[in-house]
């Protein structure tokens, strides 16, 4: 399996979320906010500008910059749509 | 009197939840070793009388965030009877992290899945007996904004408080949680047991409606002509019901105010009519105005539209040294700097906190809106007058980023930005209504003592001392307008105009009502004819240039300083903003003058 992180994802792409090396301040706001290992997170939209990223995780739609995404290891699943 | 607190994850509509059982009839709070205001109301929940808190919105007890601490220390210092976690049914894969926290707090809770009606959907479905079962406290399904299933929870609330005798002591909260690995393997027996989500969401309006809204290149002019047109809108319903305001307020005067004070001493009655009561019906007048704009904030707000915005905005807000938070706050400020200079709280980084402290304050506040929609009627011909404010609009966004430009190398920021975007909702009438209705109150609560004050010295200063001819010359306020004359000529300011500014320091809801005391015009029109008469336009857009630009009110300076907790930043904030006012004036002033205007 190839190991990626959330920020290369392409706008429909879904992947397993499969572990968050943020430091601890960013790690539990993540995880409250439903980013956990073995989760579903969708790619929605990627701003222009090296603006921020689009995605769903379940139910919920969250804004992030790239930076943070980058520290969202994930397992390339499929494509969306 | 038992101790009730509504906890909750932000954006779950704990607030709404908190207003339906407390009728809308909060207060602030005070709480000992609690330093932030906390709204609270007493009720009766059935039989009993209880005192209900609404705390910050968080997502961990665990948190770092400013607002976890305050839940932490209330919980830990406050004994509970009971705790209503308030949770948004549509997310509660994630949320029900906090409602498991609460349990392993041993305090009496009761769960409310909120927004019952938005979850299916989403095609999330929960069982609460099961959910019950598992977290060891009743969990009823509601929907705070329409009142479903509302009646059968406020019954299971004030029966668990009933059952509860004595108020129970968290102690240290630490002590009480588990690890994160434990904490998420209860979640998921939870959830497996008693919740259903779809593997995939299916698309709805609010994915359709985005593809739109943050479209890459569509996005942002939609935005501004969004804003735009809802500016239009409350200057076009507004002007005509202030005009009639204004209209029945000079009707008062001459009918009751004049034949009944009749027999007071001539300066006595001066004091009243032309100070007191001249200054606070022209401020008043603008309440309809005020009350529109915080409609229609309200409603861009609760659509989930306004964080939209931070996505749109964040690629240039990260090149300013800001986040898409600094731009929400920035936005709220175009009601009231006060609470958005608040709002910054949620950023940990201090630098970022300072920089965005230091660019709110350039938002045209909406009592510096009663200024400018004053002016620009009296000078400007009314096809032009919305246009001239929408520039001020403008100009505020310009002095806002040129702000964060200068200052960003000073506060460097290294804050992570992750924000939760929120399903597009309609807003209820009653509930846009409430929140604006509140505002107005905050609004004029917060601005009447200064207006009172401003006004009365304003007029003291015209009149004083005994004998001279009011507001000529020889009196006190014409001796500080010549006074200011060597600075403030320059940028085509007259000593009246100059006495208003002055005053315009402790507040800018001052500067009118001290206008209409200057020049002696209670009658909104004739106040107008009179200035009109006395300066040209060159001259009144750099008066509002100055007004929009120089410290907005002494209650956000003072604002400035108890949360960045540094005097010098306050100076700092204080010193660029005249200085700036200052030289944008003079510029455009005399540019305006070389060119020939």
């Amino acid at each position: 399996m190839l190991r990626i992180h959330l920020a290369s994802l392409k706008p429909g792409q879904i992947a397993t979320i499969v572990a968050l090396q943020a430091e601890e301040c960013l790690q539990q706001r993540l995880q409250a906010l439903g980013f956990r290992a073995g989760r579903q997170v969708e790619m929605i939209r990627r701003a222009w500008f090296s603006g921020p990223l689009h995605v769903r995780v379940g139910t919920t739609e969250v804004m992030l910059r790239r930076s943070e995404a980058k520290e969202i290891h994930v397992t390339h699943l499929n494509e969306g749509e | 009197m038992k101790q009730v607190a509504v906890l909750g994850m932000p954006n779950t509509g704990k607030s709404t939840f908190f207003n339906r059982i407390t009728g809308a009839n909060a207060s602030i709070g005070n709480w000992p070793g609690i330093t932030v205001d906390l709204m609270m109301a007493k009720v009766k929940l059935g039989e009993e009388p209880a005192e209900i808190v609404d705390l910050p919105g968080i997502y961990d007890l665990r948190g770092f965030s400013e607002d976890e601490a305050v839940v932490r220390d209330f919980l830990e210092k406050t004994p509970l009877d009971l705790v209503l976690i308030v949770l948004n049914t549509a997310q509660i894969d994630r949320q029900v992290s906090l409602a498991l926290q609460v349990k392993h707090l041993g305090v009496p809770a009761v769960l409310l899945l909120n927004m019952a009606d938005e979850a299916p959907k989403f095609g999330v479905e929960v069982e609460p007996e099961k959910m019950a079962a598992h977290l060891g406290m009743p969990v009823m399904a509601i929907s705070a904004k329409y009142g479903h299933g509302y009646d059968t929870a406020y019954r299971a609330i004030a029966d668990s408080l009933s059952h509860q005798d004595d108020a129970v002591c968290v102690g240290k909260i630490e002590e009480h949680l588990v690890s994160d690995r434990k904490l998420a393997e209860e979640m998921g027996h939870l959830l497996q047991d008693a919740v259903h989500v779809p593997p995939q969401v299916k698309e709805n309006w609010t994915t359709r409606l985005d593809k739109v809204l943050l479209h890459p290149v569509f996005g942002l002019p939609i935005f501004f002509a969004t804003m735009f047109l809802m500016f239009q809108a409350v200057y076009a319903l507004g002007t005509p019901l202030q005009e009639l305001l204004g209209t029945g307020f000079d009707w008062l005067q001459k009918n009751a105010l004049e034949p009944g004070l009749a027999g007071l001493p001539e300066l006595f009655r001066g004091f009243l009519i032309d100070g007191l009561y001249t200054g606070l019906t022209t401020v008043a007048a603008f309440i309809p105005v005020i009350i529109l704009f915080f409609f229609c904030m309200a409603i861009v707000e609760d659509s989930g539209y306004l964080s939209r915005s931070a996505f749109l905005m964040d690629a240039l807000m990260q090149r300013l040294g800001l986040d898409g938070r600094s731009f929400v706050m920035s936005l709220m400020g175009f009601g009231c700097n006060v609470p958005a200079i608040m709002g910054t709280r949620v950023m940990r980084s201090p630098g970022l906190r300072m920089l965005s402290m230091l660019v709110i304050p350039f938002s045209l506040c909406s009592a510096r809106l009663n200024v400018f929609i004053f002016m620009t009627t009296a000078l400007f011909a009314a096809n032009i007058a919305p246009i001239v404010l929408f520039s001020l609009y403008i100009l505020s966004f310009v002095a806002a980023i040129l702000t964060a430009f200068l200052f960003k190398g000073q506060y460097p920021n290294q804050e992570p930005f992750v924000l939760e975007l929120p399903p597009y909702r309609f807003p209820t009438f009653k509930q846009i209504l409430l929140r604006s209705w509140c505002e107005v109150r905050h609004f004029w609560r917060w601005s009447y003592r200064f207006i009172i004050f401003g006004v009365v010295a304003i007029w003291a200063l015209n009149n004083l001392p005994p004998g001279v001819p009011p507001a000529s010359s020889q009196t006190l306020s014409g001796m500080l307008g010549q006074f200011t004359q060597p600075i403030l000529a320059p940028i085509g300011i007259n000593s009246q105009l100059a006495v208003a500014l002055l005053f315009g320091f402790v507040a800018k809801e001052i500067v009118l009502g001290g206008l209409a005391v200057i020049y002696g015009q209670s009658d909104d029109s004739q106040l107008m004819g009179a200035i009109a008469q006395q300066i040209d336009w060159v001259q009144a857009y750099s008066f509002m240039l100055f007004t929009l630009l120089y410290i907005p009110c002494l209650s956000t300076v003072a604002v400035l300083k108890s949360e960045s907790k540094s005097a010098k930043f306050a100076w700092i904030s204080v010193a660029w903003s005249v200085g700036l006012a200052w030289v944008s004036s003079f510029i455009f002033y005399q540019g305006a003058r070389l060119l020939g205007f």
